[in-house]
């Protein structure tokens, strides 16, 4: 078994796998269960100062699904804790008491003003927290009353608060970012430049999930209304994944430390945002899906994953960060085709009804439901890949050096050659 | 297989008699093979299509219903949608849902069949949609404007009230004409009695006739109360969809005996009567190869015989039944011999024993009851031109006589099954309003 402990931004945890800010980590009875299941770390759901809010009392959440009703998306309007202050602190300090190992962080919530983080950072501290994370991200609710993204979404405000939040504690601080935003890489750059030790993200993002089509009202439906909320769970982990590589890759931001969240269901999930810079992972939506039980499974996952590979999980993080560039930067000159294995196919025929009818008309339908690719067509766009129902049975071929590509009439040369050198690029630069 | 054959034995005395059962294992043993699938079964078996395309469950379906689309209609939270696809290709969609030997259709065709050896589940969706929309009450089709034309349709079974039901659409009128008490055909008289539950076959054939424009009349009999001439000066046109209504018979000693029964008699019995009542063998020999065998086989141990055998003439891979409905009777406890060739029926004033030739040997079973299943024929009077025992067609069921079309089991081209007899009635339909409007 790998060894799987990790030190983020100075805190310890026993794996890197915590749960995010959320309803699985709001009182001690789900933290110690979780804690109990194997988890590392948790981020206490967020604190506010008293009087606490309240909830809605109709749903707070909504859904999209799969085939097989498989959860993709969730999305919630829930706010942050609705218990009174004192009570989450007492909580907090129990638990970590008897869970020493584990990493213990707590999600706050305040006004933007530099006296209530004065009052309630202390009060975190004496529970022996190991640290804070800023909830500049919650995209409803909070956000109409001037915190959460309304603050995540002014780089100036990110900014100003961890800054007075540096000021008044010894705890390692970490800055929760909305996605809700145009361009990731600002808020990031304001929190590191008020001093945070650490960024997460993503936070939720603005959504509606569906309408009811008789009541005409957005889900989840209260008295006839809805209102939007933050959607997480597998369908934003694509987005997820490029905001955590935007800052992985920018110069400026290089060795901010990444928590990364959004979408993570399994060790293969995991692994991916820590290729791409994450020093580790918070998971929401998939316990809230399948319980507390699926850690045993990422545990195991990205041991066997790392043990195959002789890595250390310190390897992992930022491996694959080389390797994300801009378009301009792609080689055109790597060509591939598009290979369907007979052994494989089903003769289902969407390979053929994508390209034919959407695509490059690069799959003949031949006899017997034979269907094969014609590589004077083929551009290697990868749909047919992508809509085949067999995994491998589809797959893009390179083309080796000195062939001829049917499509193009062109030899096959494995020299780099990019947009910036192409002759159709008006702004292209000699290669030097 | 999922209905195990429950209930003590209460009579496993020899002869002849109703009543083997308690009334809770009659109705488990005579309850529906497949049952209906719930909304959420549904959707589970609805999430699997591929949705392929030109789909190879669509070119296996005789009535080439477009399959993908309505399981997406489904999916899509639209089963009455999904039931006017279906119908809209195959009016008893419905029947056929239940009945069709979809292992050898359009679920053999099934990319998930190849994919994992597990198909979408096709016709149990199909009856899902049909059912769906049916429990409106309402028909999904209105007729066109009267065309003024008359046509006769002979037989109220599959072909003929597909047709009837086309012809109506298309703004035909329609004497729908036969010679049982009620209609229904085969789907009334000749399946088993698992396979369409709660009066179903009854049930469809009215909404069926909700469209209008169809003239039921029962009782009337091909030869006996009208000829083809006689139809054809009072219509514009004829269609014969008279199925095969004669049995073969078996040219051995002591095939007279009491005891020796016709397998579609039996079978069109226990359909039209509480299966408690209908006498059965303790020990019962079927003799045939085909689905009328296995029905009756199969339905014979369900109603309580000790023993059955379904005696097979020839080699297992020539018997007609599919592997599906086979494996059904092995399940259900029916002992399948092969290569087994009756020879003589022996008893005292009653059958006691089928004697066969196996191979050379001579092979005697002991038998209270034997039941006849070795096909079925035309009866000839009065049609047009046969061949093979069939009324020969060329095309769309156009039969050598001028304005006669015939489809379903008493035509050429056919499979013997309900969802080929649709297909033929449809098209016949298609082609007489054709035929009489150009």
């Amino acid at each position: 078994m790998a060894n799987l402990a990790s030190t983020f931004a100075g805190i310890r945890s026993p794996n890197p796998f915590w749960l995010a800010s959320a309803p699985p980590t709001d009182k001690e009875y789900n933290v110690r269960r979780a804690f109990e299941a194997g988890w590392g770390g948790v981020v206490w759901k967020t604190l506010g100062l008293d009087p606490h809010v309240v909830n809605v009392n109709g749903p707070r959440y909504g859904a999209i699904w799969g085939a097989d009703r498989r959860l993709l998306g969730l999305n919630n309007i829930e706010l942050i804790t609705d218990r009174p202050l004192q009570v989450n602190l007492d909580e907090i300090l129990a638990v970590k008491r008897d869970y020493p190992d584990r990493a213990v962080v707590v999600s706050l919530m305040v006004p933007c003003e530099e006296e209530p983080w004065k009052l309630i950072l202390p009060q975190v501290e004496a529970t022996g927290a190991d640290g804070v994370e800023l909830n500049f991200g919650c995209p409803h609710g909070m956000s109409e009353r001037g915190m959460g993204s309304a603050v995540g979404q002014v780089p100036e405000y990110i900014e100003m608060v961890t800054r007075w939040v540096k000021a008044n504690t010894r705890m390692p601080v970490i800055v929760k970012l909305t996605p809700n935003i145009t361009d990731i890489r600002k808020p990031a750059g304001a929190a590191k430049a008020g001093g945070a030790d650490a960024v997460s993200l993503i936070n939720t993002i603005n959504s509606i999930t569906s309408v009811d089509l008789d009541l005409f009202a957005p889900e989840p439906t209260i008295d006839g209304r809805g209102a939007h909320g933050g959607y997480c769970g597998p369908a934003v982990k694509p987005i997820a994944l490029n905001m955590v590589a935007e800052i992985a890759r920018n110069p400026d931001l290089h060795g901010l430390p990444i928590s990364g969240i959004g979408g993570i269901t399994t060790w293969r999930d995991a692994a991916e945002f820590m290729a791409l810079g994450a020093g580790n992972v918070q998971v929401c939506t998939a316990a809230m899906t399948y319980g507390f039980r699926i850690v045993q499974e990422m545990i195991s996952g990205l041991s066997e994953y790392l043990d195959e590979r002789g890595m250390a999980l310190s390897d992992l993080t930022g491996r694959a960060v080389p390797n994300v560039c801009d378009w301009k930067d792609l080689n055109l000159n790597a060509v591939s085709k598009a290979r369907i294995h007979q052994d494989l196919c089903i003769k289902c025929g969407r390979c053929y009804a994508a390209c034919e009818d959407t695509s490059h008309q690069a799959i003949a339908m031949l006899p017997g439901r034979v269907f094969a690719v014609k590589d004077d067509e083929c551009v290697a766009c990868n749909l047919c890949v992508n809509v085949c129902p067999v995994e491998d049975c589809i797959t893009m071929e390179r083309m080796a050096e000195g062939d001829v590509d049917p499509r193009t009439g062109r030899v096959v040369s494995f020299d780099h050659a990019d947009w910036t050198t192409h002759p159709n690029n008006p702004g292209a630069v000699a290669a030097e | 297989m999922d209905t195990p054959i429950t209930g003590a034995s209460s009579g496993t005395r020899g002869g002849i008699t109703a009543g083997r059962l308690t009334p809770d294992a009659y109705a488990a043993n005579f309850a529906d093979l497949h049952p209906a699938l719930d909304p959420h079964e549904a959707q589970v078996a609805a999430d699997r299509c591929y949705f392929c395309h030109d789909a190879p469950c669509v070119t296996a379906c005789p009535t080439s219903i477009d399959i993908p689309l309505f399981i997406r209609q489904i999916a899509t939270g639209t089963p009455d949608a999904s039931a006017r696809t279906i119908l809209t290709q195959n009016i008893l969609g419905g029947m056929c849902a239940r009945v069709c030997p979809t292992e050898t259709l359009c679920e053999q065709a099934c990319v998930r069949e190849a994919a994992e050896g597990k198909p979408v589940q096709i016709g149990r969706l199909q009856r899902y949609a049909t059912d769906h929309l049916q429990r409106q009450g309402a028909h999904p089709f209105a007729r066109a404007a009267e065309t003024g034309k008359r046509i006769a349709v002979v037989g109220a079974g599959p072909a003929g009230l597909a047709c009837a039901h086309r012809l109506s659409m298309l703004g035909h009128g329609v004497a729908l004409l036969d010679a049982r008490p009620k209609p229904g055909g085969l789907n009334e008289f000749g399946i088993a009695t698992y396979k369409t539950t709660g009066g179903f076959a009854q049930a469809e054939v009215e909404w069926l006739l909700g469209i209008g424009g169809i003239a039921l009349s029962n009782g009337v009999a091909f030869g006996r109360d009208f000829t083809v001439e006689s139809l054809l000066s009072q219509f514009d046109a004829v269609f014969l969809g008279v199925g095969l209504a004669a049995t073969n018979g078996l040219d051995i000693p002591g095939i007279d005996l009491p005891g020796v029964d016709d397998a579609v008699d039996f079978i069109a019995a226990l359909r039209q009567s509480d299966p408690g009542a209908v006498p059965i063998g303790r020990d019962v020999v079927v003799i045939g190869g085909g689905m009328t065998a296995v029905d009756a086989a199969v339905q014979a141990k369900l109603l309580g015989a000790t023993n059955v055998t379904l005696a097979y003439r020839g080699p297992q891979v020539r018997m007609k039944a599919s592997q599906y409905e086979q494996d059904l009777a092995a399940a259900r406890g029916v002992h399948v011999i092969h290569e087994a060739m009756p020879i003589a029926v022996e008893g005292q004033g009653h059958v006691a024993a089928v004697v066969f030739d196996r191979l050379g040997e001579r092979v005697s079973i002991p038998a209270d009851q034997m039941l006849l299943a070795i096909g079925q024929r035309l009866d000839p009077d009065a049609l047009p031109a046969t061949q093979g025992g069939k009324i020969v067609t060329e095309g769309p069921g156009r039969t050598r006589t001028a304005r006669v079309w015939a489809g379903g089991d008493c035509a050429t081209g056919g499979d013997d099954l309900t969802v080929t007899a649709v297909a033929q009635g449809r098209d016949a339909a298609l082609d007489i309003h054709t035929s009489l409007m150009s």
